[in-house]
C-alpha cells in the first residue's frame, strides 16, 4: 500500500517525501477531530458515572 | 525466484505495514485521549463559563436563594474545589450523558440540587476531556467542595475525621470505591435505599477508578456546612475559597 502511494506522488524524492508528510498530517488530523471522537463513545474508559 | 516467493514476499510486506499502521493509530489514540481531549474540553468549560457569567450579570438576589430550574446540558453552576488545585473551578453542566460530560463535571438528573436536601451528585472524568477530577483521591476529610450558583454559595466539607485523616464509615463515609453499578452512593441518603428520604443535604463526586481505567468508581461523599451564604453577602465568595 505504502509503496504504491510512493510510486503515484508526483516529482523527486524530495517532492514525494514532502506530499507524503502532508499526508500523514492530513490523515493524523482527521483521525484526531473526526473519528476519534465519533467513536470514542463505543469504547469504555470513560465511563465515570454509576447506573 | 519464484512466483510464489514473489507473493510470499508481497503478503508478508503488507501484514508489516499493516501493524506499523494499527500500531500507529493506536498510539494516536492515546495522544487523542490525553491531551486532544483537554484542549476540547478546556474550549468548552471556557464558553460555559463565559456563558455563565453573562447571564448571572445583573441577576437580582432575593433574601433567599432561587430555586434552580436547570435545562439538560447547560450550565448552572461552579464547582469550587480548592483541595484540587490553587483556584480549580468547573462549571457544573445538567445531565450526565457523554455529550454533557465532554464538557464539564455533570449533575446526575434527579438528584438533589445545591443546598437541597438529599444528595446533589456530580460525576467527572479522571484522565482526559481536562480531567477534572484527576486528583479526587487526595482530597481529605473536611476538605471544602464549594458550589456556586447564580445568588448563593454552599460550602460542603468532605466526611470523615479531619483530625485523625479517616474517612470513616457510617452511615455515610468521606470516599469510597465502589463497583460501577452501584447506584446507592447517589441515593437522597447516601448508601441507602433510593426511596429512603434524605437524612441530610450531601453532596456526592463520582469518577472512574483506577487512573486510565473504568473498572471502578472513586466515590466522594460531602455534607452541607451551614445553610447557603447569599452572593449579595458574599461577592468574592466564602472564607472556605481561601483554604486548600
Amino acid at each position: 500500500m505504502y509503496s504504491w502511494i510512493w510510486r503515484h506522488l508526483p516529482g523527486g524524492t524530495g517532492s514525494k517525501a514532502f506530499l507524503a508528510l502532508v499526508l500523514v498530517v492530513a490523515v493524523s488530523a482527521l483521525l484526531l477531530f473526526v473519528v476519534f471522537p465519533r467513536v470514542e463513545h463505543l469504547l469504555p474508559f470513560t465511563d465515570v458515572t454509576v447506573d | 525466484m519464484s512466483r510464489a516467493g514473489d507473493l510470499v514476499r508481497t503478503g508478508l510486506r503488507g501484514i508489516g505495514q499493516l501493524l506499523l499502521t494499527v500500531g500507529f493509530v493506536l498510539l494516536l489514540f492515546v495522544v487523542y485521549e490525553l491531551y486532544v481531549t483537554d484542549i476540547l474540553a478546556g474550549q468548552a468549560q471556557d464558553e460555559l463559563t463565559d456563558e455563565l457569567r453573562d447571564e448571572w450579570d445583573g441577576a437580582g438576589s432575593g433574601a433567599t436563594p432561587a430555586p434552580l430550574t436547570p435545562e439538560a446540558g447547560e450550565p448552572f453552576a461552579f464547582l469550587h474545589i480548592p483541595g484540587l488545585g490553587d483556584g480549580w473551578n468547573r462549571a457544573v453542566v445538567e445531565g450526565t450523558g457523554t455529550e454533557e460530560l465532554e464538557q464539564g463535571p455533570g449533575h446526575y438528573v434527579d438528584t438533589a440540587l445545591p443546598g437541597q436536601q438529599g444528595n446533589f451528585a456530580v460525576a467527572g472524568h479522571r484522565v482526559g476531556r481536562g480531567s477534572p477530577f484527576l486528583d479526587l483521591d487526595q482530597l481529605r476529610p473536611g476538605d471544602p467542595v464549594i458550589v456556586e450558583t447564580v445568588d448563593a454559595w454552599y460550602v460542603y466539607r468532605v466526611l470523615g475525621d479531619p483530625a485523625t485523616g479517616e474517612f470513616g464509615s457510617a452511615p455515610v463515609p468521606g470516599q469510597q470505591i465502589v463497583s460501577p453499578d452501584d447506584v446507592s452512593v447517589i441515593s437522597p441518603t447516601p448508601l441507602a435505599a433510593p426511596e429512603v428520604p434524605p437524612s441530610g443535604a450531601y453532596l456526592t463526586l463520582t469518577t472512574c477508578h483506577p487512573k486510565y481505567s473504568a473498572k471502578q468508581r472513586l466515590i466522594v461523599h460531602a455534607v452541607l456546612e451551614g445553610g447557603p451564604i447569599l452572593r449579595a453577602d458574599a461577592p468574592d465568595g466564602p472564607p472556605a475559597l481561601q483554604e486548600g
